[in-house]
């Protein structure tokens, strides 16, 4: 017990320090791709809901590609191929470069893709939620339709999509994971190294495990405290 | 020469031109951008063909299929099994049942799929004394078996959850009817509950399923060779694009093929409710078309299954 709780602390003797800073880079990653992943899912939504069949269908072709891939094939996909392609564009003007993609930048493309992919399903669920009477209050004051887009819809649909907007971002937390095969020193990837070395594979994967839920637990404390903001109105009626 | 129009023909007024509003514009596009994008992969694939790579992995490929298939049957079909006595413990209001049954679900849904695998591939090497003396270091010694043996744990948390939720949702009076007709419990729950309760879980049971196709993928990373596993290796021999883009197009068919065939499935387990489909279809925001009329007599009703949307 005690040589464990030496090998996770901090300092010269313990992985500490190295997976607290895989625990930074993990929620890191997941932040960033959070907002791309948002803003792009609310569009492909609109388009999704949209009267014209051009659009939706492109929105659709989007969806059905991405939730049907692997994560892990998306995130290759996006790698690799994101090298080759980098690479093929500079060959225009150098000859023979050498140019490696950031394990970190290729994992937020990817991980904003999956994740707007899915966001796009649960705000058009949203989207159909809300009566048509609420464009047309808007229109009725004035506003442009972006101005009733922003002040009128956005803020119920925040309301309306956060439980599954919650749920996704769990489960982006935890694609997050998948990063680390591509080099990334997440959580994952540290405790991995670390296990190698000390050769305590049970101990330092627990511990990754352990991790993940911790940060499980603070997100959704965190989100049920964004809940109960979005709620506050609703006391009053 | 023209056409003289049948006297039947009804006049209409003409169709007002569509315009080329920003939405159609965009719309276009982005189909375009779609169609020269799937143009290019075609193209990319055509210009790179070479006989040599399709005789050498396509039977690689197809064998990597056949372990995807088997790993995701396994672990769907034990992790039934498990998640049985895990729904019970989560439904009874026992402790003692209710927590261990709790903290299950809450560990393998609150972790990666990948960090769980890790755990238990390499953590199983660090046993192996033990596992000796208890006779499983045969089983925890190939990756297959730590993989199914992970992925099953962890498909039965999941699929505890769909069981539960779908059980809670069947309505209090089924109960209260069937208790008022004399039966006894475990017949109102396998002949009342239960078939009601499924019907509510198929669809999140079709997901459960297409999100272990695609998390099956990260067995390749513990060195088993399934369809990623296989892409992977050829991808590290020749250095080939096309490994990636034909590992997408199998996995992509394969998803698209399980959620057709649930669609079918769905409509014929919920052929009984027709009725209120038709009902749930009348949608108010569409008025001048009565419900169902562009159908074929016969033809399954289009659009979403109402009732279980």
């Amino acid at each position: 017990m005690d040589e464990a709780l030496t090998l996770l602390s901090f300092g010269e003797q313990g992985w500490g320090d190295t997976i607290a800073r895989g625990v930074l880079i993990t929620v890191s990653l997941a932040l960033a791709s959070l907002p791309i992943g948002l803003v792009i899912g609310f569009f492909v939504a609109l388009g999704k809901n949209s009267k014209e069949p051009s659009l939706r269908h492109a929105a659709n072709i989007y969806t059905t590609i991405f939730r049907g891939l692997p994560e892990l094939l998306t995130l290759f996909i996006v790698f690799y191929g994101g090298q080759i392609m980098v690479r093929q564009v500079a060959g225009f003007f150098v000859e023979n470069p050498q140019i490696e993609i950031n394990s970190f930048v290729a994992g937020m493309i990817a991980l904003s893709v999956v994740f707007s992919s899915y966001a796009s399903e649960a705000f058009l669920s949203a989207l159909k939620a809300i009566p048509q009477g609420q464009y047309e209050a808007g229109n009725a004051l004035g506003l442009t339709r972006n101005r009733t887009m922003l002040l009128v819809i956005l803020p119920q649909l925040i309301r309306l999509t956060l439980p599954a907007l919650s749920n996704l971002w769990l489960i982006l937390l935890k694609d997050t994971a998948l990063i680390s095969v591509i080099g990334l020193p997440d959580i994952l990837r540290e405790a991995g190294i670390a296990a190698r070395v000390t050769k305590e594979p049970f101990l330092f994967f627990g511990t990754a495990c352990m991790l993940f839920l911790v940060l499980a637990i603070l997100s959704s404390v965190v989100l049920s405290w964004i809940d109960r903001w979005t709620r506050r109105g609703d006391a009053a009626r | 020469m023209s056409v003289i129009a049948p006297a039947k023909a009804i006049s209409r007024p003409p169709l007002p031109d569509r315009r080329w509003t920003r939405s159609r514009l965009t719309g276009h596009l982005l189909m375009a951008l779609w169609a020269i994008l799937g143009a290019a992969l075609a193209a990319f694939l055509l210009l790179n063909y070479d006989q040599a790579f399709y005789d050498r992995y396509t039977p690689k490929f197809f064998n990597g299929l056949i372990v995807t298939l088997q790993i995701v049957f396994l672990s769907i079909v034990l992790g039934a099994l498990i998640s049985l006595p895990v729904t019970l413990g989560r439904l009874s209001r026992n402790p003692l049942a209710g927590v261990p049954a709790y903290c299950f679900v809450y560990f393998f849904r609150g972790t990666p799929l990948i960090a769980q695998t890790f755990l238990v591939y390499y953590g199983a090497g660090q046993f192996r004394a033990e596992l000796e003396t208890v006779n499983l270091w045969w089983f925890f010694r190939d990756a297959f078996n730590c993989v199914i043996f992970t992925f099953s744990l962890n498909t039965a948390a999941y699929q505890a959850e769909i069981l539960r939720g779908a059980i809670q949702n069947v309505a209090k009076g089924q109960r209260e009817a069937g208790e008022s007709l004399g039966l006894p419990k475990w017949l109102i729950f396998w002949k009342i509950i239960l078939p009601q309760a499924l019907i509510v879980a198929l669809r999140p049971y079709g997901n459960e399923i297409v999100l272990m196709i695609k998390g099956s993928a990260i067995a390749s990373i513990v060195t088993v060779y399934d369809l990623m596993g296989e892409t992977r290796r050829a991808f590290s021999r020749t250095f080939d694009f096309q490994t990636y883009i034909w590992a997408a197009i199998i996995y992509l068919v394969m998803v698209e093929i399980l959620r057709r065939l649930w669609d079918v499935l769905e409509a014929r387990l919920t052929r009984h409710l027709e009725r209120d489909r038709d009902a749930a279809n009348d949608e108010p925001n569409e008025p001048g078309k009565p419900a169902g009329a562009e159908r074929e007599p016969g033809e399954p009703p289009a659009g979403p299954v109402g009732v279980l949307r």
